[in-house]
């Protein structure tokens, strides 16, 4: 049988791991001489307690959908891809290429264009240690990280030599024409008579994040090729035992996984900025690793682990706005989330296993 | 028991302490014992051969020895002196050298440099090379261990290298040396020169212990011998008081027969024809060495053995997933069809279409994936098949569906296809294993140790079917190093040794003494491997066309 029940697994091993980081959190802000409720309740306040609150949680959130599903999707062919920054940054390019090539009509021809540039330049930007991983035995750990400086370097030298406009003091493309800006959910909410959080940045590529949850989920638990994936991920001799070319899966696999990465520059570069600046991921790709980790490699456990992580981005800065507590701080609070649900997750995951393996054998006779 | 018979046996050898008493050694892992209540005595001065198949449990008592494991029970008395071996430091300071099968040697490093890695003088290199050089020197004089010091160990060759770690060990001072399966990698001439080495040390009254599966060794170069199997330790013997068969079949071991109900074979054409194949492995080590066999309709061609004598290389070469950067040459012809066995086609899954089924050796990190559900495991390797797809999407209502039907058929317990296969006993794993490859009803089917791990109640379960698909007229190649388990199913028997199949027999016609012996690469000359067994109007002309590769 397994170690202990499903829900044990799912929900209450992520659940005291937060609860053991917010309990550190909130002895560091003790003894930096603040109140750690104040400080809790102005996190929940600033992020959840109104819809301003939530627009931004959203935006945050539907950023680190994209980068945790995939870093899950890679994860199931046990590949480490730790290189969405880099790939996400690409897919930002890709983005500003396709916007700024022509003057689109309207957003919704904008879009799927913008889509497929993002998801495009992603993939090919893990195409290249996939194959040297497939191909060359390069660790692909190693190589992704490479690839993030590689992105930034490359990204500095186009927005700087190329994309910006002529003039501008400002390492940043040209804003994007008019008809390539998406709707923010505010509008379509009010088109529906409902007054919803003006001035944030979610959009409409929230929605589009869900669906690509769905369609992840599809792909992974569905289809042959997800069948191939998790057959690959769990035993490589076993794959080949069965005919699954590992070149093959370990290729098609990363293209998936930067093709998703890249995606997320449809909200933050198309979405929200409506330019391409110079560190717009703001460290997204990293982030999507600790998303991935909590969210248990499953689209939903992603949606709900970026929907904290995007709390936390949230109310950490109305933390720094409206109390003495440093910024810094809020990195640390950030930290140790991801520490404790991330790297320490067998910290709590073993000794709770021990407790359900005890109250199994005691049950039976 | 065993231990009675050696420990009368040691009393009688030898006045002086022994070099290494073992007495009542016991390990376990898990569920597993590898080694049970073993009792060891080595005499000083002398060469002690340790013979077993693999996994009768010879490296893990070694490692007991040299503080790799920690043993749940049992005492070591090394000289006289009763010692508790925590680690290899403590090992080494005993006096005790080994020379592991895997040589650890730093590559990029000089022969010098490696012989004073962990054995250092002081902070400075200097002193300790230069010490180091003179012993070496003198060491090389002593027992012709020539090896250029300042060579570094990747221009070795492998015979060189060994000869680093015996000089690595002698260094330490070592009188008493372990040498696991020390020949595994050297040529018949570098063979004979380390055993002139160990002569050489034994004149000296160093003890060497050596650790092998060939008989042919031992009986060359010891002075005594212990035989291992499943993990007890079932006699020890003066070498001259025995002989290479009766070594063969303690070795090997008789078990009660399995009864096998069978019809006599009733062979047709032949489905799978290999001539002349070769593979040389990615670390250049040639583990098929020119093997040429038959398997008709309807024939099971038992392959015996003792494990790493080519088999797994066989099933994985015809399984169509050889070793990566494997130099494979020969030919395979399957229903009178060439295989590809190099190209594009020559994958697992192409194997399949060509109607090999295959029960692979390892069924935990082959055969299934011990994460997924049973029921996804029985569409593993032909998840391509139409019946198990829908369009774009894998059907898995019709995967459930088949999967709950061959657990019923093959009778898995529990009949839970939402279980992981991990859950699932290893009688039963292999049972779903079995039911998705025997219910393809494949021409050839492709079978690794069948019953490795499985209960008394499924291994006749298992040999049922694989009759039972015999007798539908398909051709079955069972590689197996139960001895019993080929003789009760085969009709007929190859057995492989070092990349070679060393002789065909039939199975009413041989006994376990015999095929102990060709196991152990002891040759006979009345029957040469190629002909025997097959008929003379099945034997056709060896120079088949030759792929382009």
């Amino acid at each position: 049988m397994d170690k202990m029940p499903k829900w044990a697994d799912v929900v209450l091993t992520p659940l005291i791991s937060l609860v053991l980081a917010m309990a550190i959190s909130a002895l560091v802000i003790l003894a930096i001489g603040e109140s750690p409720w104040m400080a809790l309740t102005t996190m929940v306040e600033g992020a959840l307690g109104s819809s301003y609150g939530w627009g931004f949680t959203l935006y945050y959130t539907t950023n680190f959908i994209f980068t945790g599903l995939a870093v899950m999707v890679a994860y199931h062919a046990s590949l480490f891809n730790i290189g969405g920054e880099g790939q996400a940054m690409m897919g930002g390019l890709g983005v500003a290429l396709v916007c700024l090539a022509l003057p689109w009509p309207h957003w919704g021809v904008a879009l799927p264009a913008a889509m497929i540039g993002a998801a495009l330049f992603g993939a090919a930007w893990a195409l290249i240690p996939a194959w040297l991983q497939a191909k060359r035995g390069s660790h692909i750990v190693i190589t992704t990280i490479m690839f993030n400086f590689i992105a930034a370097a490359l990204l500095n030298y186009v927005l700087v030599n190329i994309l910006r406009p002529v003039g501008s003091m400002d390492p940043a493309s040209a804003r994007f024409p008019e008809g390539t800006h998406l709707p923010k959910l505010a509008e379509i909410a009010a088109g529906f008579g409902i007054e919803w959080g003006k001035n944030t940045p979610v959009n409409i590529t929230f929605l589009f994040a869900i669906v690509i949850c769905f369609l992840v989920w599809v792909l992974i638990w569905r289809t042959r090729l997800g069948y191939e994936i998790r057959a690959f991920g769990k035993s490589e001799p076993g794959a080949l035992y069965a005919g699954i070319s590992p070149v093959r899966i370990t290729v098609i696999t990363m293209l998936i996984s930067g093709a998703l990465a890249g995606l997320m520059a449809i909200n933050n570069v198309m979405g929200e900025a409506e330019r391409l600046l110079l560190n717009s991921v703001e460290g997204a790709g990293f982030i999507g690793i600790a998303v991935a980790l909590m969210g248990r490699n499953h689209p939903f456990g992603v949606f709900l682990a970026a929907l904290l992580f995007g709390f936390l981005y949230q109310g950490g800065g109305e933390l720094a706005l409206w109390t003495t507590i440093p910024r810094e701080l809020i990195i640390v609070i950030q930290a140790l989330v991801i520490l404790f649900t991330g790297a320490l997750d067998n910290m709590v995951r073993i000794p709770l296993e021990r407790m359900f393996m005890a109250m199994r054998s005691k049950g039976k006779p | 028991m065993a231990g009675a018979v050696d420990e009368q046996k040691g009393r009688s050898d030898a006045a002086a302490p022994a070099a290494i008493e073992l007495r009542g050694i016991s390990k376990s892992f898990g569920p597993v014992q590898a080694n049970k209540n073993i009792s060891l005595r080595v005499p000083k001065g002398t060469i002690h051969g340790i013979i077993g198949e693999n996994g009768a449990g010879k490296s893990t008592l070694m490692s007991i020895l040299y503080g790799f494991y920690k043993p749940d029970s049992g005492e070591i008395q090394v000289n006289g002196n009763t010692l508790t071996i925590t680690d290899s430091q403590t090992a080494i300071r005993a006096g005790i050298g080994m020379v592991f099968q895997h040589f650890k040697l730093v590559q990029n490093f000089t022969v010098l440099e490696n012989i004073i890695l962990g054995a250092e003088d002081g902070p400075l290199l200097r002193t300790s090379l230069s010490k180091a050089r003179g012993v070496l020197k003198q060491l090389a004089q002593e027992y012709q261990l020539n090896v250029d010091p300042d060579e570094t160990i990747e221009e070795l060759s492998v015979g060189h290298q060994q000869r680093v770690e015996i000089l690595k060990a002698l260094y330490r001072q070592a009188d008493i040396l372990i040498l696991d399966e020390p020949t595994g990698v050297l040529t018949p001439a570098e063979a004979d020169h380390l055993f002139r080495i160990l002569e050489g040390l034994k004149a000296e009254g160093k003890t060497i212990i050596l650790i092998t599966h060939k008989l042919r060794e031992i009986m060359e170069i010891t002075d005594n011998v212990s035989v291992m199997r499943r993990g007890e330790m079932v006699a020890s013997v003066k070498t001259a008081e025995t002989s290479p068969e009766e070594l063969a079949e303690l070795m090997v071991g008789r078990k009660v027969l399995l009864n096998v109900d069978k019809a006599p074979a009733n062979p047709g054409a032949p489905i799978l024809e290999v001539r002349d194949l070769k593979l040389v492995d990615a670390d250049g080590v040639e583990r098929l060495r020119g093997i040429s066999f038959d398997i008709r309709a309807g024939e099971i061609l038992g392959v015996a053995g003792v494990s790493g004598n080519g088999q797994t290389q066989l099933l994985e070469l015809l399984g169509g997933y050889p070793e990566k950067g494997s130099k494979i040459s020969g030919s395979v012809r399957m229903n009178g069809e060439t295989l590809d066995l190099t190209g594009t086609g020559s994958d697992a899954a192409t194997r399949r279409a060509r109607g090999i089924g295959h029960i692979p050796e390892d069924r935990q990190v082959e055969g299934l994936i011990m994460d997924f559900a049973a029921w996804e495991n029985v569409a593993f390797g032909y998840h391509h098949a139409p019946e198990f797809n829908k369009g774009l999407l894998m059907d898995n209502a019709a995967i459930l569906l088949d999967a709950e039907q061959k657990m019923e058929r093959f009778d898995v317990r529990p009949r839970n296809p939402n279980l992981a296969a991990r859950n699932f006993s290893g009688g039963n794993q292999q049972k779903i294993v079995v039911a998705r490859e025997i219910e393809r009803n494949p021409d050839l089917l492709l079978i690794g140790q069948p019953t490795r791990g499985v209960d008394i109640g499924a291994i006749e379960f298992i040999h049922k079917r694989i009759v039972e698909l015999r007798d539908s007229g398909k051709a079955i190649l069972l590689v197996s190093v139960e001895l019993d388990e080929i003789l009760s199913l085969s009709d007929r028997i190859a057995v492989m040794f070092d990349g070679r199949i060393m002789g065909e027999r039939l199975p009413d016609s041989t006994t376990t003494g015999e095929l102990g012996l060709l196991m152990a690469g002891i040759v006979d000359t009345e029957n040469t491997p190629d002909s025997a067994g097959i008929p003379p109007d099945l034997k056709h002309v060896e120079e088949l066309p030759q792929e382009p590769a």
